[in-house]
């Protein structure tokens, strides 16, 4: 790995574990990039849990590197107290099954 | 660049050997897919694993050449509970 990877996979590490509920995106919160993010979004707004957000679009790095991360080729991903959770069809599924409420109860 | 439906069902089929596919395309447009794959060596994995197995039998082409890839996993135990 070059250094800026392994500098990205330091900063990935950083930001996951500084943050409970944590998803990179293609986009904000307020304004999302893409159909996939959107989705993930309007999820983790549904919750109500709160929840930081990382635009992958603002650094090729971190785009690059998170799919490297968690051995993941897409965005959104959602990682929680450090693990990582899914993405938005996986979140979907937990936001149905009650499973994903069940997760962020400690933090709704 | 777009993908044909066929073509994601074959991937995936030489990999996932008992795998049954359905695919959608959901926009129309040969580029934004939804696909349902449910087999038996699915048992016992995480959704995350289940999901990372099908991207692996894609090559490399989920996140590039295919854009947007609806997925829903399952094994064929969960389809009977279902009904």
């Amino acid at each position: 790995m070059s250094d800026t990877q392994t500098d990205a996979q330091s900063r990935i590490a950083d930001i996951v574990g500084k943050n409970d509920v944590v998803l990179f995106m293609k986009g904000t919160a307020l304004f999302p990039q893409c159909g996939f993010s959107s989705r993930a979004i309007a999820i983790l707004d549904r919750l109500g849990a709160p929840y930081e957000t990382v635009d992958v679009l603002q650094d090729p790095d971190i785009r690059q590197g998170i799919k490297e991360y968690s051995d993941w080729p897409t965005v959104p991903q959602l990682y929680v107290r450090g693990e990582f959770v899914g993405g938005s069809d996986i979140m979907m599924e937990m936001f149905e099954s009650g499973e994903l409420q069940q997760l962020l109860g400690n933090e709704a | 660049m777009a993908m044909a439906a066929a073509e994601i069902e074959r991937l995936i089929i030489a990999s996932i050997p008992d795998a049954e596919v359905t695919i959608r395309d959901l926009a129309g447009d040969g580029d934004h897919y939804a696909a349902r794959v449910v087999s038996r060596s699915f048992e016992g994995m995480s959704r995350i694993k289940q999901h990372q197995a099908v991207y692996a039998a894609l090559g490399g082409r989920m996140g590039g050449e295919l854009h947007a890839l609806q997925l829903e996993t399952a094994v064929p135990q969960t389809e009977t509970n279902r009904e």
